[in-house]
């Protein structure tokens, strides 16, 4: 598919530390982050104006389900939009508690394992055609998804056992993964889950469901994972010969790959000597190169993929990480934690280089230390100043920005609204729901003349500027987008 | 199959026991001086922003599972 639906979806870990004592239990926490949430949509598990998805998930972890795009850069602003939104929620809770007598901060972690073994992920979505072959599919994405840790893992800390000393290993996730395809989640956590909710015409189309992603806190490196998966899925559908590096136990691979950061580990290939993961990596690489060299790239950021790619591996490869401390994730976090290690003189077991390792991920764009590295020049970002904050407000050129429309126009009338993915409706108008199967649909004249029943929209309603909305609410992604005209401004009820 | 890595002792540092060589080598080369400056109001900065009990801060981190 020259053009694809992205979409990831992130849990994210949250905790309460007061001054002194035991924090709020989760369920709690969660319970005071997302009641802006439920003033802004009555629920707690809501569409929100800009095409996105936030809810509480199992176990209480809030979860934000980025929008579908067709660009990588806006599926990243708008991923990051929801990093923005949780900061804001939490910002919003800390006023909240301090009011009821409770003390202290409160932190959101985008990453994904706690300190007692529990992880959560960032799942990625990608629209494939019905046609693939599912054989074929999995037998090339499972070897590079196994592998794709050491070009995008997040990195970790982790802590000694009986059996291994505190050692920092390319991926967070790595240890969590049960099974190789699954149809269950919770329950078997499989690398590549197979339930088949297409979000779309199923007869032309599924949705490939990968959970076993670290969450990037560096957009560049985000570019890498998203884009090298899209290229690699590319090359399936297009049928060409990709060499076969079916691995015997990709259980087992996964985590020897991630805990031996010098890249020399090997894994049993079926059929074939032991590969590294550098190897294996490379394959693919050459040959998604050779494919972009006879196809064209097929967007504008592919050229960066793969220079990123090369660089990453080349990296691994040679144990020189500074090639890439600025840009990848596990490279970026594990020069800190070194530097942090020596000028304190702290053993790898230390406590607080696991903090580090879980600050890097904190939301908190003043707090979290992933955001001081990249404020001070120590980290890249592949999106434009403002990107986020668009994101946070605007729907990617996709479905999303029907499902927006819907949104924002119902809540400026007064009008309740039902949507979800795929269909769209009016509560008082049940027999009028328009489902819309083509996620790159941008105009859809049943969604014209459904909203075309609230009024007359064009002479009713004015859209507000961002300094309008900019504090009328508890996060700008939780503001209206129209006033009604002929009403004056109402004024939002105080953040409690 | 390699092994998991092996624990490698660091010897404790920090800039009280920078060597009067160490000091005079960073004098003499002003990019290094600055980088070493950089990397001091980093480490503080991070020492302003991370909660003074590590091992509170980590063993209180805990979820439940999610997917």
């Amino acid at each position: 598919m020259d053009r694809r639906i992205f979409g990831v979806e992130t849990e994210f870990g949250i905790s309460h530390r007061p001054v002194e004592g035991r924090g709020l239990p989760p369920d709690e926490l969660a319970r005071y982050l997302f009641r802006p949430v439920v003033e802004f949509g009555r629920s707690s598990n809501i569409f929100i104006p800009n095409g996105s998805r936030l809810y509480l998930d199992v176990g209480s972890h809030p979860e934000y389900a980025s929008a579908e795009c067709a660009d990588l850069i806006d599926l990243i602003a708008n991923e990051n939009a929801g990093d923005r939104i949780m900061h804001d929620l939490a910002v919003a809770a800390e006023k909240a508690i301090h009011l009821d007598g409770f003390s202290g901060q409160i932190y959101v972690l985008k990453n994904n394992v706690d300190s007692a073994g529990n992880s959560y992920g960032s799942h990625e979505n990608y629209l494939i055609p019905r046609t693939t072959h599912f054989r074929r599919l999995s037998g090339i994405l499972l070897p590079f998804l196994v592998t794709r840790q050491i070009i995008s893992g997040a990195g970790r800390v982790v802590p000694a056992t009986d059996e291994t000393e505190a050692h920092f290993a390319f991926s967070q996730r790595a240890d969590h993964m049960w099974e190789g395809i699954s149809s269950a989640t919770t329950r078997a956590r499989p690398i590549i889950n197979t339930r088949d909710e297409p979000h779309s015409d199923a007869a032309t189309h599924r949705r490939l469901h990968v959970i076993v992603g670290d969450s990037n806190m560096s957009t560049t490196t985000a570019l890498l994972r998203y884009g090298s998966t899209d290229l690699v899925l590319r090359m399936i559908e297009a049928g060409v010969p990709i060499g076969d590096y079916e691995l015997e136990n990709p259980i087992s691979a996964i985590r020897h790959i991630s805990h031996d950061i010098t890249g020399h580990a090997a894994v049993r290939v079926r059929g074939a000597e032991d590969h590294t993961a550098v190897q294996i990596q490379r394959g693919l690489l050459q040959r998604a190169q050779r494919f972009v060299a006879e196809h064209g790239a097929h967007h504008e950021h592919v050229e960066t993929v793969l220079e990123l790619w090369e660089r990453a591996l080349e990296s691994v490869e040679t144990g020189d990480h500074t090639l890439i401390d600025h840009d990848i994730d596990w490279a970026i976090k594990k020069r800190l934690v070194e530097e942090v290690a020596d000028a304190r003189g702290l053993e790898m077991g230390h406590r607080r280089l696991e903090q580090v390792d879980m600050a890097y991920h904190d939301v908190n764009p003043d707090r979290g230390l992933f955001h001081m590295l990249r404020r001070r020049g120590r980290a890249t970002d592949v999106l434009d100043a403002g990107a986020v904050t668009e994101a946070m407000i605007t729907p990617p050129a996709t479905r999303a920005a029907l499902r927006g429309q819907v949104v924002s126009t119902a809540r400026a009338y007064g009008a309740q609204s039902t949507v979800d993915w795929v269909h769209h409706k009016l509560t008082d108008r049940p027999l009028d729901a328009v489902m819309l199967k083509d996620p790159f649909a941008v105009v859809d004249s049943r969604i014209d003349a459904l909203l075309d029943k609230l009024g007359d929209r064009s002479s009713q309603l004015r859209e507000r500027t961002l300094d309008e909305r900019r504090g009328s609410g508890a996060s700008l992604a939780l503001t209206d987008r129209y006033a009604l005209l002929g009403e004056p401004e109402r004024d939002e009820p105080p953040l409690i | 199959m390699a092994s998991q890595p092996q624990k490698q002792p660091r010897r404790p540092g920090g800039e009280d026991d920078q060597s009067p060589e160490a000091a005079a080598q960073a004098k003499a080369n002003p990019q290094a001086s600055q980088q070493a400056e950089e990397l001091d109001s980093l480490l503080d900065e991070i020492d302003t922003v991370l909660e003074s009990n590590a091992e509170e801060f980590v063993s209180s981190f805990v979820q439940k599972g999610g997917q």
